[in-house]
């Protein structure tokens, strides 16, 4: 009876290590995920180092653990990639210098368009209102003569 | 009135797109500028093939031609190998030293390489990447040359060629100062 609990008890403790143990590393493996979401994988350029499956991004990974688990902060293990790779490393373009266009013509783009919308919009719905009734083209000696012609018919 | 320059504005806004465009399609993509040449060069250490230690730090004081390779890189890493081999016999008594790292690779292959191209200068693996990381390396082949102070001076991207090989060498010899 007692050998048993004790093997129960064994077991609860097992059980209770492994969930610790396999929860432990999994919020490092998260953090390690969004550096590695960050970087370009250097051999297959338009991947990420967390979804390339090349040994070269397998190692970068580990790297990015390794200097996690040594009590670098993401932003410390991104700017040592970048300072052995340049700002080319990163997937998202800097947000400033020449690449601080990519952010700002689309919103800018977007915003004009809205702005060239809005001004026809207004136009359009406004000349019908400012316009003459319709047929002002059109002038008394043809519409005189229309009025003939269409008397005229059977 | 207002439909004349808005007439000539749309055509107009093509040109920055386009001109964009020449210049993203003259850009090798590929191409990337190394933010290391100027700055110390990392240290590290390796073993080589033969077995013998070989430690960057040691070669202070020396010339040193770093070259990343791989076995698998064809054709550029078998272009530029009898280069390496012939470059470092011809300067070696002049006191350069040339180190070959080897990356993702699988050490039997690479030993072939070795043995077959009789590269006698020291060659080894950098089995976690973390020498080619340390020096940015996105591909094979590259060259950094690295002065006596230890930093790096010069990178090279792709096979080496003599002429590459002999300007680099010949101006970090003969840079004897401080």
């Amino acid at each position: 009876m007692s050998a048993r609990r004790g093997a129960l008890g064994l077991a609860l403790l097992l059980a209770a290590a492994a969930t610790a143990a396999a929860q432990a590393p999994r919020a490092g493996e998260q953090q390690v995920h969004e550096v590695a979401t960050q970087l370009r994988c250097v051999v297959c350029q338009n991947l990420s180092v967390a979804d390339s499956p090349s040994e070269m991004a397998g190692q970068m990974r580990a790297i990015v653990r390794e200097r996690l688990e040594a009590g670098q902060t993401p932003e410390q293990v991104v700017r040592y990639f970048v300072d052995r790779y340049g700002e080319w490393i990163l997937l998202s373009p800097p947000r400033h210098g020449f690449t601080l266009l990519v952010w700002v013509v689309p919103a800018v783009a977007a915003l004009a368009g809205l702005a060239l919308a809005g001004l026809l919009l207004v136009r359009w719905t406004r000349r019908p209102s400012g316009a003459p009734a319709a047929g002002a083209g059109v002038d008394a000696a043809m519409r005189e003569r229309i009025r003939r012609e269409v008397e005229r018919e059977p | 009135m207002t439909r004349r320059p808005v007439r000539w504005l749309l055509p107009l806004s093509v040109v920055p797109l386009l001109a964009l465009l020449a210049y993203g399609f003259r850009v090798n993509p590929h191409e990337i500028p190394s933010p290391l040449v100027g700055r110390p060069a990392p240290g590290f250490a390796l073993q080589t093939f033969e077995g013998a230690p070989f430690a960057l730090e040691a070669q202070r004081g020396k010339v040193v031609v770093l070259n990343f390779w791989a076995s698998w890189c064809r054709p550029a890493c078998y272009e530029e190998a009898p280069v390496l081999e012939r470059q470092w016999r011809t300067y070696r008594e002049r006191g350069l030293v040339v180190i070959g790292v080897d990356i993702q690779d699988r050490d039997e292959a690479a030993r072939t390489f070795v043995r077959e191209f009789g590269l006698s200068f020291p060659n080894g693996r950098d089995t976690a990447g973390k020498v080619s990381v340390d020096y940015g390396v996105y591909g094979v082949p590259e060259t950094f040359f690295i002065d006596r102070q230890g930093r790096i001076r010069a990178k090279h991207v792709g096979a080496v060629t003599d002429e590459a090989f002999r300007t680099n060498v010949e101006k970090l010899l003969a840079d004897t100062t401080g």
